[in-house]
């Protein structure tokens, strides 16, 4: 294969998403513009870029992969990455904006006044953080290697690079750019190659047996599928809510109106696009099932136009796909590394460097200490592995967020139970499955799916926890709950807390 | 008698700064019984509405799973010659949480309408 194409589409990206980084650098300066651009953000580009930085290598090349290989029950993944928006516009979207909480971190602090809170919260979302950038370097590497036969290894060095001279160098306004960018380039190079490959399958006419098996055009096939259905439900329609790099985004908006407003956006960018994964796993069931038995499918969406239409045609549209697929890493990766960066320089270095120093050795540390993670892990389907950080979400900031934002009798050790158990006991699970543990059974079953065992017991613990210190409630309550449910035009007490490094209501 | 002006005495009030006790937003800001009737109503208006779009998806696309298991009919059904289920998770889905999304936008501002009209800015 001819990949001089996929390797100047790649590099492309790359420098483009450098290039528009050093433009943004001209701009940022201050400890806010890194954190949070100082939220001098329109809500169409925010859902832009909320959209970008979401569609990650799980959506882009993951879903086609589970598709090809596993079929109907597959397409609950980009539903539940979708209506985890909506659960997420519903109970959270204005309240975290009006919180003025920019980080999870900050609302667990601000919530139950307690410090404590603070930094089991800064744990989690490292956890979370890493969770998830581990599948976005994987796939990095795994289409390295598809589009030019590299080693696995460069692909997730050539992203942790990128995303670290970026990050470093640019900040987030530079980033709100490069996300909004990238969705549309998302969009466009998943759309355009698919548009020739079907219309190659319309006149071709194929079809297998495999197109028609009942155990994949079929939904709830399999042991446990109930549980496993409604497992990952349960995760993504929950978890959407506690992932880092998307609460970073809230605070971006304006005020709660244009929260909502955005949320509604981003909901509609993702329904686009996530009518067009499985489509390639259709048409990858059709003319590449060999990729299940090489336990290959994860790359499927980069092998359809090489295999389909080949030639020089083929090749143009892997380099495009390939561009896609390397602004989903980018895109997913930069996020990630910002939040993560932002939690560990204000809590861990915050005492010893200044703010913008902090953040960018904090960056940098995370980004090399996930790289050196993805070397020793070993591969789960992409979209697996990142569905798994959505389940430790789901066990941990959900509750906080739902409990906190709903309910007054939450207190800072309730909370705290329920973060370390709902936090503990899923982040075993995945931790074990991701090392490669499946044990046959039951006990299998929840730990390759655990959301719906961990998710109620860390909602029952937060709940009791607080119930047993309800004499604890935090003091400036009142004020807490006017600031998070009350419209910013009206004027009243919402307290003083401010998150450290803000600049701005 | 004395020709000199009295002293000058300044009158204050231990509520400087503090709007006319009578308005909604300075019951709310002191936390007073009447503060808290409006604050929770509002509270739970908007929890009613996200709890009313929470069944709603719980009913119809948290339902399809067990309508999948129970019914084979429904799992092996095609329509336009895609698969039923295909059609629903892989199309339909999409514009229906849409429409939620856009009718759960509306009806939260208007409640926020309403809340502004009570308290009103001052």
């Amino acid at each position: 294969m001819n990949d001089a194409f996929a390797i100047v589409a790649i590099l492309t990206v790359s420098l483009v998403t450098l290039a528009v980084g050093a433009f943004g650098l001209r701009i940022s300066r201050t400890t806010s513009d890194f954190y949070v651009a100082s939220r001098a953000i329109s809500p169409a580009l925010n859902a832009s870029a909320i959209s970008g930085e979401y569609l990650s290598a799980a959506s882009f090349l993951g879903v086609a992969g589970l598709v090809l290989a596993r079929g109907a029950d597959m397409l609950w993944y980009p539903v539940g990455w979708t209506a985890g928006y909506l659960i997420l516009l519903v109970f959270v979207a204005a309240p975290l904006r009006r919180s003025r909480a920019y980080t999870l971190p900050d609302f667990a602090e601000f919530r139950v006044e307690s410090v404590p809170a603070r930094k089991v919260a800064s744990a989690l979302v490292v956890l979370i953080g890493v969770l998830y950038l581990v599948p976005q370097f994987q796939g990095a590497g795994l289409t390295l290697r598809t589009l030019t036969g590299a080693p696995s290894w460069l692909g997730a060095v050539v992203v942790a690079l990128v995303v670290l001279v970026n990050v470093v160098s640019g900040g987030m306004r530079s980033i709100t750019i490069v996300q909004a960018f990238q969705y549309w380039l998302k969009l466009v190079a998943l759309t355009f190659p698919l548009a020739f490959l079907l219309v190659h399958w319309r006149r071709d006419g194929r079809t297998t047996p495999g197109l028609h098996a009942t155990d994949w055009i079929e939904p709830m096939q399999g042991h446990y599928a109930m549980y496993l259905t409604y497992s990952l439900i349960l995760a993504t329609f929950l978890g959407t809510m506690g992932l880092p790099h998307v609460v970073v985004r809230f605070y971006t908006n304006r005020d709660g109106r244009a929260a909502r407003r955005t949320t509604v956006a981003v909901l509609g960018m993702l329904s686009v696009f996530y009518l067009l994964p499985p489509l390639y796993g259709v048409l990858g069931r059709v003319y590449t099932s060999d990729l299940i038995a090489s336990g290959k499918t994860d790359s499927v969406v980069l092998e359809l136009p090489g295999r389909l239409l080949g030639g020089s045609a083929g090749e143009l549209l892997t380099a495009l796909l390939g561009a896609g697929a390397f602004a989903a890493f980018l895109s997913t990766s930069s996020g990630l590394v910002v939040s993560v960066g932002g939690v560990i320089g204000q809590d861990l270095l915050g005492r010893w460097f200044d703010g913008v120093t902090a953040f960018r050795i904090a960056g940098a540390v995370g980004a090399l200490v996930t790289l050196g993670l993805t070397l020793l892990s070993s591969g789960l389907a992409v979209a697996h592995a990142v569905e798994l950080a959505f389940a430790v979400a789901a066990s941990t900031f959900c509750p906080l967020l739902l409990l906190g934002i709903w309910w007054r009798g939450l207190t800072a050790r309730g909370a705290i139970a329920g973060l370390v158990v709902g936090g503990g006991l899923s982040a075993s699970a995945v931790l074990a499955t991701m090392l490669g543990a499946s044990p046959a059974g039951w006990f299998g079953a929840v730990l390759a799916q655990p959301a719906l065992c961990t998710v109620p017991i860390a909602f029952a613990t937060m709940i009791g926890g607080s119930l047993l210190t309800k004499g604890r409630l935090p003091a400036h309550l009142g004020q807490t709950m006017v600031r998070l449910h009350t419209p910013e035009d009206v004027e009243l007490d919402r307290g003083n807390y401010h998150p450290e490094g803000a600049v701005g209501g | 008698m004395n020709t000199e002006p009295p002293r000058r005495v300044r009158v204050t009030s231990p509520r400087t700064g503090r709007p006319r006790a009578t308005s909604v937003a300075s019951e709310i800001d002191a936390q007073t019984a009447v503060g808290e009737i409006y604050m929770r109503s509002l509270m739970r208006v908007q929890l009613r509405l996200a709890l009313t779009v929470a069944l709603v998806l719980a009913l119809t696309l948290g339902m399809l799973p067990v309508l999948f298991e129970l019914s084979p009919p429904v799992r092996r059904a095609t329509l336009f010659g895609v698969p039923l289920p295909w059609l629903l998770l892989g199309f339909v889905v999409y514009p229906f949480l849409f429409a939620l999304a856009w009718f759960y936008v509306r009806r939260a501002e208007r409640n926020e309408a309403a809340f502004n009209d009570l308290v009103g800015p001052r």
